[in-house]
Order: C-alpha cells, then structure tokens, then sequence
C-alpha cells in the first residue's frame, strides 16, 4: 500500500501532466483524453456498486442515457447554461438510481444483473417513444461551449479543462465517501451481510443510497458526454454501452479508486487499436486484449500495479530480515 | 435490575420446536455461560437476543425495553455486542478496518458528511482509528492490523472478531463458542481474556460453549438448556452436581 504522502505526489504528477495535454495534442486526441475522463466518472460510479458494493449492474448505459438528455433538453428546451445542467443531471439520476436501488433490494447477483440489464434495453426505446422531448431516432443537435472571460482556449480545449475539473471533484468526493465510515459499511455489506448488520449497518439503506449515488456519477458523466460531443441520439446508448462501462470497471480494478482511469483508458484506445491491426475483425482482437488482460491482471490495471508496488518495495527493504512472511494479499482490498 | 432478561421464549421451526419457554435473568457485570448438548437451541437463544430469528412467542428486554421488536441492524447501537460461532469477518478488508467497521453504530458520519470529509467527520475518524489500535493492543493484534483477515490463523481471527464486537462500547458481549477451534493454551489465555473484559472494560457477558472447564472456570453463572428448554441454572457447583444436567450429558444408567 502507498503512503499518504507517496500517494499524493502521484496524483499531482498525474495531474500536472494532465494540465500539460491541451497544449500539445491534436484536438482530435485531445477529445478522446476529454472522453477517456467521462468514462473514468462513469466506471468509477459504477465500481461503487459492483466493485465496493457487491450489486451487478448491466444497466448502467441506462443512467448514463438520462443524465445526458437531461443535460440535452435542458440546453435545447430552455437554453440552460450547461454548467447548471451538470449537478440536475446527478441529482435526478440519484433520485433515480435510489428508486431503482429500492426494488432492487430483493434481487442478488446474476437476478439484479438482467433486473438492471431489463433498463439498458428500455431506455433507448423510451426515449424515441418521447419524441417531443428528445427529439425521437434523430436525436438532438446542440452547441459545443466555448471558453468564457475570453479565456485563449478553443472549445475542446476548454471542454478537456471542464471534464478534468469535475473528475478531480468526484474523485476527491468518492475517494473521502469509500475511505471513510461509510464506504467501510459498504464494503461490510459485500464481505459478509449479515455480520455488516450485526455492526449497526442498515443495509438496505446503504444499498438504496450506493446506487443512487452510483447512479449520479454515471448521470454527470452522461451529461458531460452530451456537451462533448454535443449530440444526443438514443442509439449511442445502446446495451453494449452499458457492458463497455463493466468491462472498463473489471479491466481497471474491480473496488479500485485508480481502477476507473485505468479502465477508462482501456475501453476508449483498445477498441480503435484493434481496428488498427484488423479491419475485419476488430472485436476478435478486442476479445483477446480482454482475454490476455484477465489472465495477466487477474485484479485489474490496478491490482496489478498494487502488486508491483509492493514487490518493488519488498525488494528494496530485502536486506532486512523480516520477522514475518507478509505475503502480497490475493484479494482485492479496497484502497 | 437485570440488564437483560428472557421470559418464556418459544422459537419453532416450522413443526421443530428449537426453544420452549425459556426464561433467565442477566445482571449486570456477570458473566453468564449457556451450555447444553448439541441441537439444544443455545445458538438459536443467540440469535434471538441479536434479532436474527424471530421468536414465535415471548419476551427479551434489555436494560428494561422490549428488544423483540426492534431491527437487527439497531441492535449494536443499544449497547449489544456479538461474535459469530463461525467466523463472519470481513475477509477482504485489514484486521484493523475489520475493528474499525464494529464502531460503526456508534459513529454518525453519513454519505455526505463522509464524501465533503468535514472537520468532525475527520475527528471521529481519527477516534475510531485510535480506539481500533487500543483494543488490538488490549487482544495483542498489533502486528496483523494491517494485514487482511483473509488467510490469517483461527485463533488470531477469533481474537479479531473479540475487538471488532469491543469496537461497539457494548454493556452486553455475547460470545457464541469463543473457544471453539483453539487448542489448550488458546483457551487458558481466552478464560484470561474473558475476565478483563469483565472486570477491566466493566462489561456482562452471556457465551455458548461447549467447553466445559471454560465455562466453570469464568461463568458466575450457568444456564443448561436441552431439547429446547431449560434444566438447570445456577453457580457452577450447583449446575455440575445437578441429576437432570449429568443425565443430559452422560444419558441415564442402563437399567
């Protein structure tokens, strides 16, 4: 495990270079880095609930969906600064995602992943079906933002800039959330329910209020993803969004923090790499990255370089003889 | 006054009659033992006091107010503290979160008290990272606190459930067959261990055990049940003089 201080430098190098990006890449790349960061905001949501939780979710395409036509119609409706746009798609997507965790109670497992898999096919439906509002099949056209305070900074610069602010909020907000009291209980919950609640642990509240919030991020992230690309069309929320953002949350580290970069990262290059080395068959060789990255990394991106972590650590400190053999844990534990 | 109290409690299983009317008193400060033979129904009083069965009939009042119909999760935060017969840790989670995770129903910080990581939420924290590191010094965990309960010897384990119930600030410790799995020092030093909780923290205590020196050793009292109900209660002496308890234990003479 990395110390506080270790830690720390970390983030401010990574982000250091991540401030660094806008000014070197091509606006092209540069908007892929801007939807690497939505994902990271979505996995992570969804890493709360499958990962620290314990609750299977096929369906979080779905809140992704909402949040950004959340965001969609209140900018094409009634010209909405997109910025306002961005807490109401959180806040209704946790009123929504509570709602849903509620039923979901009763469902474990493999029975709560078709539940949740049931919303992913629905919602595209749905939301053709309200054509008034969203606009049907075609979708909704809308305006990319641009820099304010005449800011020197192009609108994929500014919207990189934007998508960067809101993860580090969400990150440091989920970071405090799964390290503190409350993320104990929710992992309590995974672990073993019923001695959770033996502890004190109102474990259908907790369930209930992890998906809500797990639905919130995914809903931000949506509605960060509706100004990016600025158009929203019920297709692109299709089922297999919903299974790119799973594979990017076991591919990253399952109840892993870090887990959701590292896996963000994944399901936006891999896919176009594997379009590179074959045009045929693009997802045959997507499927062996996924097949040799579990094999490899058998705890996601993030287990494994927890691992090399405390190899290399072990290695250097090999001089000393140690009273006791500690050694680097199996499971995933949740730092 | 009695700090908790079971009045004629029937549990039934379906046509199984697991308890019939059984009825004793705790006082404060006293450590009960509550033996009998296997299937006896002493596990199934357990988790009637924890509120994980349903008593078909009866009462148990704690402190003076009924406890049967309150929620399995508000049972820590009234003072009542358990281990399980069969390790329920946290596997995945460090020995000192495992301890960290038993204060939980004395702690208030919420979702997002916790996620804006205010400044009274960081002091409890700090508190109940610092109460965490006295009892695994109280139980000599020191040097597993950061490793996980996953793969870490019985005893140890055992001892680790011990402090995650502590964690609570319990007035009432329920041990459901502490000595189970330990060979012979193990359970000198838990009988040890036992007594301070009793005498050092202040504590009651009401443990299941089948082993028998155990219980004589640290019980004040002993409650003996079979098939379900009560045969005998009283100090140790009494109980092991008892006919009815021999008779259970040992069948009567063949004719």
């Amino acid at each position: 495990m990395m110390s506080r201080g270790t830690r720390l430098v970390v983030v401010l190098l990574a982000l250091a270079v991540a401030c660094a990006l806008p000014f070197t890449l091509s606006n092209f790349r540069l908007f892929q880095f801007t939807q690497v960061y939505i994902y990271a905001i979505a996995i992570l949501g969804l890493n709360m609930l499958t990962g620290y939780n314990g609750q299977f979710s096929l369906g979080h395409g779905a809140f992704y969906a909402i949040g950004a036509y959340i965001s969609a119609i209140m900018m094409d409706r009634w010209n909405v600064h997109y910025g306002w746009t961005i807490p109401v798609a959180g806040v209704l997507c946790l009123v929504v995602g509570f709602l849903f965790g509620l039923p979901a109670l009763r469902l474990e497992g493999l029975y709560l992943a078709l539940a949740t898999f049931s919303l992913a096919l629905a919602v595209p439906q749905i939301l053709k079906y309200f054509e008034h509002w969203t606009g049907g099949s075609q979708g909704l056209v809308l305006s990319k933002p641009s820099a304010p305070f005449g800011l020197p900074l192009n609108p994929d610069q500014w919207l990189y800039f934007v998508t960067l602010a809101v993860l580090v909020v969400l990150f440091w907000l989920g970071a405090n959330l799964l390290r503190g009291r409350v993320g104990r209980a929710i992992v309590a919950i995974r672990d073993n329910h019923i001695a959770a609640e033996a502890m004190g642990v109102n474990s259908a509240l907790y369930k209930s209020l992890t998906f809500g919030v797990s639905a919130a991020y995914t809903g931000v992230a949506g509605a960060l993803s509706a100004s990016a690309i600025a158009y929203v069309a019920p297709d692109s929320f299709n089922v297999f969004l919903s299974i790119t953002l799973l594979i990017g949350s076991v591919i990253g580290g399952l109840a892993s923090i870090s887990g959701a970069i590292f896996g963000a990262f994944f399901i936006q290059f891999v896919p176009n790499w594997a379009q590179d080395i074959s045009k045929a068959a693009p997802w045959a060789i997507f499927g062996v990255f996924l097949i040799v990255f579990m094999y490899v990394m058998p705890f996601g991106i993030a287990g494994a370089i927890r691992l090399l972590w405390i190899r290399a650590r072990r290695s250097r400190v090999a001089q000393v003889p140690e009273s006791r053999e500690t050694a680097p844990t199996q499971a995933p534990t949740s730092s | 006054m009695a700090i908790l109290s079971v009045q004629d409690v029937s549990v039934r299983f379906g046509g199984i009659i697991a308890l019939d009317q059984v009825s004793f008193d705790i006082e404060p400060r006293q450590i009960v033992g509550l033996i009998g033979p296997n299937g006896a129904g002493k596990t199934t009083l357990f988790n009637c006091v924890s509120r994980l069965y349903e008593a078909s009939a009866g009462a148990i009042t704690f402190d003076g107010s009924p406890l049967l119909a309150v929620p399995p999760h508000r049972i820590a935060g009234l003072g009542i503290g358990r281990t399980f017969q069969n390790l329920a840790l946290f596997p995945t989670q460090t020995v000192r979160q495992n301890v960290m995770i038993g204060a939980h129903s004395r702690t208030r910080s919420d979702f997002l008290s916790n996620a804006l990581k205010l400044p009274w939420v960081a002091r409890e924290e700090d508190e109940c990272r610092a109460h965490a590191d006295d009892l695994l010094r109280f139980l000599d965990l020191r040097a597993v606190a950061d490793h996980p309960a996953a793969g870490l010897p019985f005893a140890t384990l055992k001892r680790v459930e011990l402090a995650r119930a502590l964690a609570s600030r319990p007035r009432l410790l329920l041990l459901d067959e502490p000595a189970g799995g330990l060979n012979h020092e193990e359970v000198e030093a838990l009988g040890a261990i036992i007594r301070r909780i009793r005498d050092e923290l202040g504590l009651t205590l009401l443990l299941v055990e089948h082993h028998m020196s155990l219980v004589m050793q640290v019980s004040d009292k002993v409650v003996v049940l079979d098939f379900g109900r009560k045969i005998a209660e009283g100090s140790p002496a009494e109980v092991q003089r008892d006919p009815e308890v021999i008779k259970a234990y040992l069948g009567t003479e063949a004719a």
